[in-house]
């Protein structure tokens, strides 16, 4: 009798890890982009780059049908790769694209943007990092789409923006309606 | 006697000062303590000097100088960031296993033992 407890046991404590660490390798918890709420309750203060004004996200987020908020540094390597996707995105009528520059230093930042040309139609700055943190980023580059309608958050990327990702930007944006 | 008195007043307020503040720095500690620093292997929020660790911090710092309460924050980034942000995971279907498992082994170790015992 004791002997089959063992057993028992033994087979059962195997059986159960076994299953515990099977759904461990199909779920990933870093890293994980996964929106739990979608709507936008927030409304920080920011500072334009290239003014000394203050604004609101609200503002920052009012024109147009679509928002794209772009968190870039002109110390990140992999924002210089994304910047030709946001250029391109700025031809597109219902969107509008607004640059969050990440803990920069102002000369770097206006300095980049010279050099590789400006996707964006408003540029707030971010020397603290906390209005990133409001909007759920991880650090740079990263890319929220925003439905300006509904105040929502319809899409997130961690990481620079490749044809893929790019793709179905302009997709998102062409389905909602 | 009164330039005494003058310097206690003084020495009393300034320790006053200090105090408030050394008040609020801890909670900011003992708030980071508790979150996991996401970009980082295996460092919690307090301990982690990366960018997003320190934007973290001013975050946490702001939010209780506007009044919010612990658990305010702590819903505020599980809103932002999911469940995983913290450390102390909370019971639904997902963790339900993590938090019955070792009380499932301990009773379940009490009948082995309780049957060795019984058997002799």
């Amino acid at each position: 009798m004791v002997k089959n407890i063992k057993l028992i046991s033994v087979v059962f404590l195997v059986i159960v890890s076994f299953f515990i660490l099977l759904k461990g390798l199909n779920k990933t918890n870093n890293y994980s982009p996964n929106l739990n709420s979608s709507k936008i309750d927030f409304n920080f203060k920011a500072k334009f780059l290239y003014s000394d004004e203050e604004t609101t996200l609200y503002e920052l987020i009012n024109d147009k049908d679509f928002s794209i908020i772009n968190i870039w540094a002109s110390w990140c390597l992999p924002c210089r790769d994304e910047h030709s996707f946001l250029l391109n995105l700025k031809s597109l009528d219902k969107l509008n694209i607004i640059g969050i520059n990440y803990k920069d230093n102002e000369i770097n930042a206006k300095k980049f943007i010279k050099e590789l040309g400006n996707p964006y139609s408003k540029i707030v700055v971010d020397p603290s990092g906390v209005n990133s943190i409001e909007l759920g980023a991880y650090g740079v580059p990263e890319t929220i789409l925003i439905n300006n309608n509904s105040k929502t958050i319809l899409k997130k990327y961690i990481g620079p923006l490749d044809d893929e990702k790019f793709a179905e930007l302009k997709l998102i944006i062409k389905n909602e309606n | 006697m009164k330039i005494k008195i003058l310097i206690f007043i003084i020495i009393w307020l300034v320790s006053f000062f200090n105090f408030s503040y050394a008040d609020n720095s801890e909670k900011v500690d003992q708030i980071s303590k508790n979150l996991r620093c996401l970009i980082c292997q295996g460092q919690s929020v307090y301990d982690s000097q990366s960018d997003f660790a320190l934007s973290m911090k001013i975050l946490i710092q702001n939010k209780i100088d506007e009044g919010k309460n612990d658990e305010q924050i702590y819903d505020f980034l599980k809103s932002k960031y999911g469940e995983w942000i913290v450390y102390d995971p909370e019971i639904n279907k997902n963790t339900v296993l993590l938090w019955v498992l070792p009380l499932i082994l301990f009773i379940f170790g009490g009948i082995l033992i309780l049957r060795k015992v019984s058997i002799k």
